[in-house]
Formats: C-alpha cells, sequence, structure tokens
C-alpha cells in the first residue's frame, strides 16, 4: 500500500519535472512569461505617467483693452500667457485648435468659442475665473483640492493587477492548453497511455507545475513594479497569492478544457485566442469595465479574468483582504475551473 | 497470445461522410497466434492494416468484431495487469525535444511498478554516450533505440515494435536487430511489424504476410519460402513480335520449373534447379523469336512470396 502510494508519488514527480523542464528549457515560454509583462509595464508606464496639468491656451483680439485683459490673464497659474491676435489670425487659430478661446477685449468681454470642444469649455472656465477675480469679484469661499496623484491611485497601479492577472491567463491558457495539444500530435498522450500511468497523474502534474511556477512568475512583475514605479501591495501578500493560485490553476483547466479535442497545436491557438482576446479588452486589464453599456457588463462581470482582476486590484490598492468582491471572484474562478473540468473530462481525447 | 477473427472498421470521416455512410474495413477477420519466447512478423505494404491490427493487439484500439486474449488475460478485464507487463513502441512517437535520455527512461520508467534500472536499459540499447544529450540532438537510430528503451525499461515479457526501423540506415537497423534478438534470446516474446523483408527473415520465427486487412500466408520464412516450389527466382525481361502470346501456363510446363507469373512487364519463374531451368527458359524464348534483354536471378525471399501471393510489389 505504502509502496503504492510511492510509485504513484513518484510517478507524479517525474512528470512534473518533465513539465518544468519544458517550460525552462523553452526560451520562448521564458519570454512570455517574465519579459512581455515587464516590457508592458514599462511602455504604459512611461505612457500614463503622472504629469503636471497643461495649462490652457487661449488668445486675445487686438482692441483698446487687449492689453489689460492680457496681463490679468497672465497672473493666472491655469492659463498660458495669451497673444494679442488680429481678426484674421484669431479665426485660423480658433479653427486649428492653436487656441481652445479667443478673448474679444469688449466690455463686457466676449469669450469666442467651440462649445462642443471639451478644452475650449475648460478653458472659458479658466478664463472667466481669472479675468472676473482680476477684475474684483470675491469668492464665496476658498475650496481645497485634495490631489489624487497618491501611490495606490495612478495608472500603474490600476494596470499592474491587472497585468499579473492577464499573464496567470496566458500562461494558464497556452501553458496547458497548447502543450497538451502539441503532446497529442507527437503522439505523446498515446505513448503515455500505452504504459499503466495514471492519466490523472499526468493532469495533476500539469497543475502541480502551473501551481509552482507561480513562485518564480510572480515576483518579477511585483517586484519590477514597486522598484520601478512605486507600486506597493497595500492589502495581504498570503491573500494576492492565494487568489493568484486560484486562477492559475482554473486558467489552466480551462486551457485542459480548449485542448481536449484538438488535433493540433494550431487549432489550440485559435481556440485559445478566441476564448482570450474579448477577456484581454474587456476584463478590465487596461481600462475600467466601467466604460462598457451596462447589459455587456453583466457578461463581462462573470468572466474569469474580471473576476481575477477585480479581486487583485482590490487587494493590492484597497488592501482588502477577504472582501465580498473578493470572495464573490473566487467563486466565480472556482465555478469556471471546476465546469471546465467536468466538461473536458467528458471531452478529453488522449490518442 | 491469441486473437481469433479480428476485424476494425473505421466510418469514413470528412467530405465522404456527406453521401456515404459505408465503412473503411483495415483489418478484416485476422486469426494470429503467437507463443510465449516467439518473435513474431506482421509483415505487408502500407496500409495492409499492420498497424490497426497492432494496436488493436496493444489495446490502444478496441476491436470492431473478435476476440483477444494476451497473456491469458483481456483488455476489458485486465488493463492495468496487462500494461504493467507488454512493452510497446508506437510507429511514431516524438519524444520530448527537451528531455535528456536518461530523464525520459527515468519518466518512463516511473510508470512501471516494477522493471529494470535506468542504467541497465539505457546500456541495452546503448545510448550510455548519449545519455545526457536532449532527445532533439539524437540522430533518427538513436531516436528509435530511446523509444525502443522506453517499451524495455519495465522489462516486459510481450514487446510490440510498429515498424522499428523504418527509414533508418542499415548500421542503425543492424543494432536495433541485436537490441530485439537479445530480448528475445533472454524469454520475451516479440510481435513486430514490417515491410522489410531482410529484418522479418533475419529477426523472427514467424511471419504473417497481411494484405488488405487478411492473413494471406503465415508461418516461419523457411516454409513461406519453399511453399513456392523453389528456391530461385528468375527474371526475363524480352522483346519481340510473339511477346503478347507468351502464355505463363505454358511455360511452367518447363522442366524444373515450380511456377511463371508476369510481374510488371517480366516474367518470373520460380525455379528449382537453376541449371536445368535456365537453359530450358533460353530456348524456350530462343523458338518464339523473342530477344531476351534481361535475365536476373536470385535465391528466393519472402518479397518474392509476396509478389506472388498479390501479384504486388511489397512497396511500390
Amino acid at each position: 500500500m505504502i509502496d503504492a502510494l510511492k510509485a504513484r508519488l513518484g510517478s507524479i514527480w517525474q512528470l512534473s519535472m518533465m513539465r518544468w523542464r519544458l517550460f525552462y528549457r523553452e526560451p520562448g515560454t521564458m519570454f512570455w512569461t517574465f519579459g512581455f509583462p515587464m516590457a508592458l509595464s514599462i511602455v504604459l508606464g512611461i505612457a500614463f505617467r503622472s504629469q503636471k496639468p497643461e495649462p490652457v491656451v487661449c488668445g486675445v483680439l487686438e482692441g483698446p483693452r487687449a492689453v489689460m485683459i492680457q496681463e490679468l490673464l497672465e497672473k493666472s497659474t491655469d492659463v498660458r500667457k495669451p497673444d494679442v491676435l488680429s481678426e484674421s489670425q484669431a479665426d485660423a487659430q480658433l479653427r486649428t485648435g492653436k487656441v481652445s478661446l479667443v478673448v474679444v477685449p469688449a466690455d463686457p468681454p466676449t469669450y469666442r468659442l467651440d462649445s462642443t470642444r471639451p478644452e475650449s469649455r475648460l478653458a472659458k472656465a479658466l478664463v472667466d475665473d481669472a479675468l472676473q477675480r482680476g477684475l474684483g469679484r470675491k469668492d464665496a469661499f476658498t475650496p481645497h483640492s485634495d490631489e489624487v496623484t497618491a501611490v495606490g491611485s495612478r495608472y500603474i497601479d490600476f494596470l499592474i493587477p491587472g497585468l499579473v492577472g492577464l499573464g496567470l491567463m496566458s500562461s494558464g491558457l497556452w501553458g496547458v492548453g497548447f502543450s497538451l495539444a502539441e503532446m497529442r500530435t507527437r503522439k505523446l498522450l498515446k505513448r503515455f497511455v500505452a504504459t499503466p500511468m495514471k492519466r490523472a497523474d499526468l493532469l495533476l502534474s500539469f497543475l502541480v507545475v502551473r501551481a509552482f511556477s507561480l513562485i518564480v512568475e510572480l515576483p518579477p512583475l511585483l517586484i519590477f513594479a514597486r522598484v520601478a514605479f512605486g507600486v506597493r501591495m497595500q492589502g495581504s501578500i498570503v491573500v494576492f497569492a492565494l487568489v493568484c493560485l486560484v486562477g492559475a490553476l482554473s486558467f489552466s483547466v480551462l486551457g485542459l478544457l480548449l485542448s481536449s479535442r484538438a488535433e493540433n497545436p494550431q487549432i489550440v491557438s485559435g481556440l485559445i485566442n478566441v476564448v482570450s482576446f474579448p477577456m484581454y479588452l474587456g476584463s478590465g486589464v487596461f481600462f475600467s469595465t466601467g466604460r462598457y453599456p451596462d447589459g455587456i457588463r453583466k457578461v463581462i462581470d462573470v468572466l474569469p479574468l474580471t473576476a481575477l482582476v477585480d479581486a487583485l486590484r482590490e487587494i493590492m490598492n484597497e488592501g482588502t483582504a477577504f472582501s465580498p468582491l473578493v470572495l464573490r471572484a473566487l467563486a466565480i474562478l472556482v465555478a469556471w475551473g471546476v465546469g471546465s473540468f467536468l466538461l473536458a473530462l467528458r471531452l478529453f481525447r488522449w490518442r | 497470445m491469441k486473437c481469433r477473427g479480428l476485424k476494425k472498421t473505421y466510418k469514413r470521416t470528412g467530405l465522404a461522410a456527406v453521401d456515404d455512410d459505408s465503412e473503411v474495413v483495415a483489418v478484416d477477420g485476422l486469426d494470429l497466434d503467437v507463443a510465449a519466447g516467439e518473435c513474431f512478423g506482421l509483415l505487408g505494404p502500407n496500409g495492409a492494416g499492420k498497424t490497426t491490427t497492432v494496436e488493436v493487439l496493444e489495446g490502444l484500439l478496441e476491436p470492431s468484431e473478435g476476440d483477444v486474449t494476451i497473456l491469458g488475460r483481456r483488455w476489458d478485464k485486465d488493463e492495468t495487469y496487462l500494461r504493467e507487463r507488454i512493452g510497446l513502441s508506437l510507429q511514431q512517437t516524438f519524444l520530448p525535444d527537451k528531455l535528456t535520455v536518461i530523464e525520459t527512461v527515468r519518466l518512463f520508467r516511473s510508470f512501471f511498478k516494477t522493471g529494470r534500472t535506468v542504467e541497465e536499459t539505457i546500456g541495452l540499447v546503448a545510448l550510455q554516450e548519449k545519455r545526457k544529450a536532449k532527445y532533439e540532438t539524437l540522430s533518427g537510430g538513436q531516436k528509435q533505440r530511446l523509444a525502443v528503451a522506453c517499451a524495455l525499461v519495465s522489462d516486459p515479457e510481450l514487446l510490440f515494435l510498429d515498424e522499428p526501423t523504418t527509414g533508418l540506415d542499415p548500421q542503425s537497423r543492424r543494432m536495433l536487430w541485436d537490441v530485439i534478438s537479445k530480448f528475445r534470446n533472454e524469454g520475451g516474446s516479440v510481435v513486430l511489424t514490417t515491410h522489410y523483408m531482410d529484418e522479418a527473415e533475419r529477426l523472427c520465427d514467424r511471419v504473417g504476410v497481411v494484405d488488405h486487412g487478411k492473413m494471406i500466408a503465415i508461418g516461419t520464412p523457411k516454409e513461406l519460402i519453399a511453399s513456392l516450389g523453389g528456391s530461385h527466382i528468375v527474371e526475363v525481361q524480352a522483346e519481340g513480335e510473339g511477346l503478347a502470346a507468351l502464355l505463363p501456363a505454358e511455360l511452367a510446363t518447363l522442366p524444373s520449373i515450380h511456377a511463371c507469373k508476369p510481374v510488371l512487364g517480366r516474367m518470373a519463374f520460380t525455379v528449382g534447379e537453376l541449371h536445368v531451368a535456365l537453359p530450358a527458359i533460353l530456348t524456350a524464348y530462343t523458338e518464339r523469336k523473342l530477344t531476351v534483354k534481361d535475365l536476373s536471378t536470385h535465391s528466393a525471399t519472402l518479397e518474392d512470396v509476396f509478389v506472388h501471393l498479390t501479384g504486388r510489389q511489397l512497396r511500390d
């Protein structure tokens, strides 16, 4: 009995070692697992880095009061020092968007703008403020503004948990789905089932290796995000790791399902792309799912990547542990995992 | 090992299925017995049903009809028992590219309760020097030997090899023959498929000739060759106006000639005594004013048996 168990574990160990060796000996997988998420976070981190707000640009039409208006606007930090423009210059610059607004220095001044353009409306508000105050308007109160450039609420803070989730999805679907289809094409699955190997052991070894590769997969991106962008883990690293594990396994089983009938890796590639592309865009990796209409959001909300990314983001940026959102996400991921597994059991072709 | 009335049919797939639900018969009622310690060869051209037969025997395909008993057991009842005791190599397996020889053998060893040590197995197929080499760097012959090592690692009682030497260079083939002979000499039973006559003659105690899913002859290589009735083959290619009127039945009555059959534009004679038959054949051609363009003789082989039985070459 104990011998049988030892033999079984030995077999799972050897199968897992096979998986692991094939993983780290393949340069391509190393790039997609480690290099790609980092490259993506560098590019997006630079593109969306926090900047000082730009002052609005406006012009003043020539006239007797033009210089006075120009001086008043010059004092405001929100408005760039305006040029005095001739009628034709003003028209041209307004039309081409070089200035967002032209002040006609009559008494009272007239603002010339296209109010369908957001920057023109912004300019109108800021220019109006500057002129009213400059000419003696008293504000009812002086508001405080609370700037949200704090760590944890920047775009890069939003992005990193999304990239972690995206990485878990790709490694799960490709690592398991593609590899199994390749093993089928190479007749390796058939060769294995011609031995006393337990079929469950092979599948188990895939999951074991997926779980363990998280240890080498997650830290590089998280450490890189911390060092390069100061992205911090606000919540519990243990809960974060647990959600990652459940997500990784869930996507692995989904990969197993996608590979269950495929004759060759090309078919599986197609299936994986079909399944992952909607989540790539829809699941809130790069921008909030709030931008989609409600009807579509109902579908998006139960996708495994949406659940995973929402939970990771909340743990990492809000510092929650097992909040209702995280528990709901875990339930969604488990449901996808178990559902895919049961379906894969029925569909999987070994030969 | 026993197999009775084995039949395997496939549903047609693909476009043909639209207007045709007939079945393709891969193996059509095949009987086979292999005794313990015997090396049995299934011989036949590509598409004859050899691989299907072997895969049914290996328990990888279910027969549509018929019975298979291996080591006194049946696949549907004792799969685990049988899997522990047979070794096999498929016609085509690509082992993992990035695993080394020793890692691959160790992996296969872990599937079996009992068996040889990993080092011993690698020694059996003479891959010691390549033990740390990755599969992708091995030559065709070395890859095939590794596949056989994976079959031998459990020290099986019965070994199935599906075209073990197809596409290999002569030296690699001879090395594999040595491995197989050694396994047999130590008491193991072997079932192999091949379309190489020399391989069957050299390795097999008995040979079954398969064509179109049917066993068309079975016996020791000697018996099969003897069934031709002569030990030499004479092939004659001739030219002349009377060639069409040349009747095999007529020629077969010449002295010491047992059979005569046109094969691929030549006339093939099965001959007992060359020194008697040759002058008679030449005289017969001269009398009919036919010019002999080419004449060759060789000792009869299993190839000739196949040609005799089917009128076709094994590999065409």
